[in-house]
């Protein structure tokens, strides 16, 4: 489409495509956390919505099909927290290796006990 | 923390379902393998903290204030429409104020409230991305952030809201609004006959999620 009319793949109004599908799911804890990083970031002031917009249009129409909306979100956000400078890219990638290390699951990984009644973040 | 229990199944009268409070399915989350991009979301948080951008309690506080946020809210709003024409003038006027009256804050956004008449059907969509009225309806449903929702019901909006169950008359005119990262809308639903002398809490009931986005009606008291 964008080799056509000049359009971007998000601009995606009036196009063709098939039938909604009515779908709709409870989102999940890990969901809700990346939105409110996202509030909780552009709140203060490290970034805002259209850099946000910005990062996820930028992935292309192919991320789109295969990535969630949060998968997106997280993606954007992080971006956009390395170039306003909150952390470095190498302190990311220490990061996410010792979060990998911690466990198999979510739930394990996550920890959760900084101010949490349960503790060692396996929440039964 | 209270929101690690979200698939807790068993802590549910639906769980032999596997399905929410809400109806809906889980997304799965906690008990499976964590994905790259969970792993970038705790690093992230974590880093956060660290630096002292922000803290767990003001993630929670985010995501208790974001889980507060229902369609429960624009329901009042509509129900107050309805009954108090002052008020309907100064929201279909200005619905960033009105609402805000209400203690319903858009921040920085602005709002512009869209009433459903017997001539007149809107519908809202955000053809660029996701922009929903989320102050007032909380987190929008899969479907409106999909294509096939947002391609479409600007240029078919008649069969896309067929798809939904809603077959306006031809005499019926329908406009459809995109909203923006800095423009909202929300949709008034018309008042359903036979309502007349109801409550104000009786009127909210009628009003669901899907009529303030436009694919549905209000629904008619029973």
């Amino acid at each position: 489409m964008s080799d056509t009319d000049g359009r971007r793949w998000h601009d995606m109004g009036g196009l063709e495509a098939g039938p909604v599908r009515l779908e709709e799911h409870d989102y999940a804890l890990w969901e809700k956390r990346v939105d409110a990083l996202m509030v909780l970031a552009t709140t203060k002031g490290l970034f805002t919505v259209d850099g946000l917009r910005r990062v996820i249009e930028d992935l292309g129409p192919d991320y789109y099909e295969k990535m969630s909306y949060y998968e997106r979100w997280v993606h954007s956000v992080n971006q956009n927290l390395i170039e306003a400078g909150a952390y470095s890219l190498s302190e990311l990638a220490g990061k996410m290796a010792e979060v990998k290390a911690r466990g198999t699951t979510y739930g394990e990984c996550a920890l959760n006990e900084l101010s949490s009644p349960c503790a060692g973040g396996r929440d039964d | 923390m209270p929101h690690d229990h979200h698939d807790h199944d068993h802590d549910t009268p639906h769980s032999h379902t596997g399905m929410s409070s809400s109806g809906h399915p889980y997304r799965q989350d906690q008990d499976e393998p964590l994905t790259y991009w969970q792993n970038m979301e705790i690093a992230v948080r974590e880093l956060l903290i660290e630096k002292g951008i922000t803290t767990e309690l003001e993630v929670m506080r985010q995501i208790d204030q974001m889980d507060n946020r229902s369609p429960a809210d624009g329901a009042k709003v509509v129900a107050r429409a309805w009954s108090d024409t002052a008020f309907r003038a100064r929201l279909l006027e200005d619905a960033t104020t009105a609402t805000r009256e209400m203690g319903f804050d858009i921040g920085a956004l602005q709002l512009i409230a869209v009433e459903n008449t017997d001539s007149v059907h809107n519908v809202i969509v955000c053809t660029l991305c996701s922009c929903y009225p989320r102050n007032l309806l909380g987190l929008p449903p899969d479907w409106y952030k999909q294509r096939a929702y947002r391609s479409r019901v600007v240029k078919a909006p008649r069969k896309v809201l067929a798809e939904f169950g809603l077959v306006l008359p031809d005499d019926v005119t329908v406009r459809v609004h995109d909203s923006t990262a800095d423009m909202r809308y929300i949709v008034i639903p018309a008042r359903p006959a036979g309502t007349e002398g109801l409550s104000l809490a009786e009127l909210e009931k009628l009003v669901s999620r899907d009529s303030m986005i436009g694919v549905a009606l209000a629904t008619a008291p029973e």
